[in-house]
């Protein structure tokens, strides 16, 4: 399994506030940290700790106006996940074959 | 929302094996058998018993696995949680005898309905992420 690239991603979607944060962007196009706190239903601090979590995955992106932040989704970097999800398919087949590898050693 | 049972994610694999069940069933249950062909573990066939596979740690990932037992049914079914960086799943081992061996599938079947978060009446669970994930990278969301 190569999970190193959708790592971060995973990570940051595990979360079901910064998923509901990401699906809200892709839905929504670009938004300030003040709308999303509204939607969010959590404190201005906590939104802000979640958007940094999914800048780090390049899940968005952020341009400052003013004394606005505003943040828009990146949803190319769900790439790698998509990517991982696919792989775990492969990843038992390949544990079929050592099964079955091993199957025939106990004989 | 669309209906649960068709945003459920599955992966089934399936496999004929010249083996008797009996011996497919030591490889799917005795621990170190199951490390040779799966990943380390401290399995054992008990329901309800919380066990662990170790896969080789990775940059942000521990490489840890966390189950618990769900079904053992000797020499019919297998199945345990299957929980890793927040997706929870349940994999689903069925043999089913056959005239030259045993039928294996391997059901992976994802993802709880408790982890739906509910908010605002609309849930943001793994299941209907992923189910938009395709949608989301083709663009289609505005």
């Amino acid at each position: 399994m190569k999970l190193t690239d959708a790592n971060p991603v995973f990570r940051a979607l595990a979360d079901p506030t910064r998923r509901a944060i990401f699906e809200e962007l892709t839905r929504q196009g670009e938004q300030t940290v003040h709308a999303l706190t509204s939607y969010a239903g959590v404190s201005q601090p906590a939104v802000s700790k979640h958007l940094t979590v999914l800048k780090r995955a390049k899940l968005v992106r952020h341009r400052r106006e003013g004394r606005e932040t505003h943040y828009r989704a990146q949803p190319d970097a769900l790439a790698p996940m998509v990517g991982w999800l696919r792989d775990y398919g492969a990843f038992w087949r390949d544990r079929f074959d050592r099964l079955e590898t091993l199957l025939e050693r106990m004989d | 929302m669309s209906n649960p049972t068709e945003t459920t994610r599955t992966l089934v694999i399936e496999r004929a094996f010249p083996h008797p069940p009996e011996k497919l069933w030591r490889a799917l249950t005795e621990s170190p058998l199951v490390a040779q062909w799966l990943l380390k573990n401290d399995f054992e066939p008990v329901v309800g018993s919380k066990f662990q596979f170790r896969s080789d740690p990775m940059p942000q990932w521990d490489g840890v696995i966390d189950c618990e037992v769900l079904v053992v049914d000797p020499l019919k079914q297998l199945s345990y949680s299957w929980n890793s960086m927040g997706l929870e799943s349940v994999v689903l081992f069925t043999l089913t005898p056959e005239e030259s061996g045993t039928h294996l599938r391997m059901e992976q079947s994802g993802f709880r309905p408790d982890q739906e978060f509910a908010y605002k009446g609309a849930s943001y669970g793994w299941k209907s992420f992923l189910d938009n994930l395709e949608r989301v990278l083709t663009g289609g969301t505005a």
